[in-house]
């Protein structure tokens, strides 16, 4: 039993999350806003030379063929920054789908280009409606009627849809099957969707852990400035236990998220349920930090120009993204009230 | 990362359970809140040192097993499955013997630890005040040091003192400086309860049984022999024991599994009137997640001890968590219970869910001892968070 996480692990999150915070400030964010496309592709090259893009393609496939553990530590870094661009899809849903398709030519023609940043896939499923980043997707992966397919954007037609948080760039993507690739049917194609959607919920759920650290930290600076009755209002209790409130809810989605990873990666039969805990779980806390954070700033979390609003709208973006919270429930329900249900005391690992 | 237990921690899971499964009694031991209860687990607890199970991280030496904080949790996993009788000594064993352990000098480790392994010494704190609650360092409670050094007078009065009324030993913290200030001056004491001077007075708790007392000292000596850590040194010594209290030993995740799963088993037994209302099968989810989460959190942090790693401020979101998880729990049974809730557990149509009433009741005081959530909060705050004290 060794429940934490390497030396190696931890020194490349740090190093991605110093990239990150000097990189993807809140005024980058904001510019990126004034964009047509909300993207840079610059920011896509410096991730695929830090070798992000390509951080779950193997190495066979110039990629660094690294697992969900390794790569859950980061997003919570993307979350952190609300990076405005699809790292965490790309590393938990589309990289994996190709590699778990078994398709040779899926694999050959695309996670080489994933991993040095000239190819963005996006994937598309039936329980998360909206795709992400459709708009700049160079293939996309869908789910239709059970199969997966293979399309070109040519070959669809993408209808925006502006998000809360204008960073989310999100489309319903429509295509004609005769005009694509099927990729996988049946069983093959149930397995590729599972996945994808638990790597999905995983990403944002371990992203949503990033946004209410940083809605926190943001707070607890903003409080221990801001004076009123001739003291910081971070002295005052009720303020103190808003921000204490979300602490120690977040402090216990940590480890339920990197279990989720481990699961995962290890192909244990309880990734369901693991992955519906934490993406509640996390959704909660961060959708608890957005309503305390905003309550601290006062009349100022109210305001556009105060940027505790981009990471709060993110929060409450991903509650319902990647299965809402209904969907989520219903997994851990099937899980903890199944006939022949492991529950209690030594049956955690 | 590695999720699984090793071939040697499997069978040492299997020894606790065969030992367990051999000894725990068959009938249910009466409440240690009761004379005859508090004997019945005194009993058990000289069982469990015989079966050198009594504290098993403790050193061979000790009576103990040397073991390491996963072996712990998976005995407390094996301990809580089992159903197996609550420890009476549970301030002696988790609390003051991790606190003697790096405070004590060898004599007291020997005449302490062993008294306290076998059940013959049961302990009880001596914190609280009344004028000494949540502000701890408001202890008036005075020790003044005989002119020969040899014994300290005390006088004053405790309160809130758990399982008192029969304990042998009172530990806590005692004024010795006259007109030193909060934290300073303070000085750790062991007091044997049968001392001339000592009067106890029980409290009923809310569910009517003495569970708790007020230790009232007049003019007792207590031999100088018996101070725990430097004169002067109460507040750091205390720190260290309330560090423990609040951190791993004090409620196991096991516990809290134990109760989730019993929650899951008594919806599913009452699922057709549970389920008029969707809030409960929502809560017994929650349930299930929350000690899940507990769990998993704990398993990491000891590995991170085992790696030499240390419990900070983070320990005071261990105690928020747990012990609002438990209220929520025992809350959830009553909703689910209906009418049947408000009966006592020998009321004759209560038979088998009777106890989830007592639990809802002690779920009640999880929040208060050992430090009030709300100064958790704080300590959170200032300490985790780094957010302004004045």
């Amino acid at each position: 039993m060794d429940f934490t996480f390497s030396e190696d692990q931890l020194l490349f999150q740090e190093s991605v999350r110093d990239f990150l915070v000097n990189e993807i400030t809140p005024e980058k964010i904001r510019e990126l806003w004034e964009t047509d496309s909300g993207r840079s592709p610059e920011l896509w090259s410096q991730l695929a030379e830090l070798g992000l893009t390509g951080i779950t393609v193997p190495e066979d496939f110039g990629g660094l063929g690294m697992h969900m553990l390794d790569f859950v530590l980061l997003a919570q870094e993307c979350g952190y920054v609300a990076l405005p661009a699809p790292l965490v899809h790309t590393a938990m849903v589309a990289v994996p789908l190709i590699v778990n398709s078994a398709n040779d030519n899926l694999q050959q023609t695309w996670l080489p280009k994933i991993a040095s940043g000239e190819a963005v896939v996006m994937v598309g499923l039936e329980q998360n409606i909206f795709v992400e980043d459709a708009h700049i997707a160079d293939l996309l992966i869908l789910e239709k009627a059970g199969a997966l397919y293979a399309v070109e954007p040519g070959n669809a037609t993408l209808r925006a849809n502006e998000s809360v948080d204008l960073s989310r760039k999100l489309f319903v993507v429509e295509f004609d099957e005769a005009k694509a690739d099927k990729i996988a049917e049946g069983d093959a194609a149930q397995s590729l969707i599972d996945a994808a959607l638990n790597g999905g919920a995983l990403g944002v759920a371990a992203e949503a852990l990033g946004l209410a650290q940083r809605m926190v930290d943001i707070s607890v600076q903003y409080t221990s400035e801001r004076k009123q009755f001739g003291v910081a209002i971070g002295t005052f209790q009720a303020v103190k236990h808003h921000m204490a409130n979300i602490a120690y809810r977040l402090e216990y989605a940590k480890a339920p998220a990197a279990r989720a990873a481990y699961a995962i990666d290890h192909g244990q039969d309880k990734i369901a349920m693991a992955v519906s805990h934490v993406k509640l779980a996390a959704s909660e806390v961060a959708n608890l930090a957005a309503k305390n954070c905003i309550q601290v700033h006062g009349a100022m979390g109210y305001t556009w120009e105060v940027d505790l609003h981009i990471y709060m709208k993110r929060a409450w973006a991903y509650a319902s993204t990647w299965g809402d919270a209904a969907f989520h429930k219903q997994r851990v329900a099937d899980y903890v009230l199944a006939n022949d249900a492991k529950l209690g005391a030594g049956n955690t690992f | 990362m590695q999720l699984e237990f090793t071939a040697e921690h499997q069978a040492f899971r299997k020894e606790v359970r065969e030992w367990l499964a051999a000894n725990v009694p068959a009938e249910p031991l009466k409440t240690f809140d009761t004379e005859e209860g508090f004997q019945q687990h005194r009993e058990w607890e000289k069982k469990l040192y015989e079966g050198r199970w009594g504290m098993i991280t403790w050193p061979e030496e000790m009576g103990g097993r040397g073991a390491d904080l996963i072996q712990w949790l998976i005995f407390e996993e094996e301990y809580y499955a089992a159903r197996a009788p609550l420890r009476v000594n549970q301030n002696g064993i988790f609390l003051l013997g991790p606190t003697l352990m790096e405070y004590g000098t060898e004599e007291q480790k020997k005449k302490f630890l062993t008294g306290m392994a076998t059940g013959e010494d049961i302990w009880c704190q001596g914190w609280s005040e009344p004028n000494a609650g949540s502000d701890m360092a408001a202890i008036r409670s005075k020790a003044e040091l005989s002119d020969d050094g040899s014994h300290y007078v005390i006088n004053g009065q405790k309160t809130w003192s758990t399982r008192a009324v029969w304990a042998d030993w009172c530990f806590g913290m005692f004024r010795t400086e006259p007109d030193s200030q909060r934290h300073h001056g303070l000085t750790f004491i062991l007091v044997p309860l049968d001392l001339e001077g000592i009067t106890v007075r029980p409290i009923p708790q809310l569910d009517g049984l003495p569970g708790f007392a007020e230790i009232f000292f007049d003019n007792v000596k207590v031999p100088a022999e018996y101070r725990l850590g430097g004169e002067g040194e109460g507040w750091k010594v205390a720190m260290a024991t309330a560090g423990f209290e609040r951190g791993l030993m004090l409620r196991s995740p096991a516990r809290f599994q134990e109760t989730a799963k019993r929650l899951v088993e008594l919806y599913q037994a009452n699922r057709e009137s549970a389920d008029r209302d969707p809030a409960n099968r929502e809560a017994v989810l929650r349930a299930y997640m929350d000690a899940e989460a507990y769990t998993l959190t704990t398993y990491q942090t000891a590995c991170r001890l085992i790696k030499g790693g240390k419990i900070g401020a983070e320990a005071s979101t261990n105690k928020i968590f747990w012990s609002e998880l438990d209220q929520q729990m025992h809350a959830t049974a009553l909703s689910i219970l209906g009418a049947r809730a408000e009966l006592q557990p020998h009321a004759p149509d209560a038979a088998g869910v009777g106890t989830w009433l007592d639990g809802w009741m002690f779920a009640q005081s999880g929040p208060i001892y050992a430090g009030t959530n709300e100064i958790q909060r704080n300590i959170i705050a200032e300490r985790m968070l780094g957010m302004p004290r004045k």
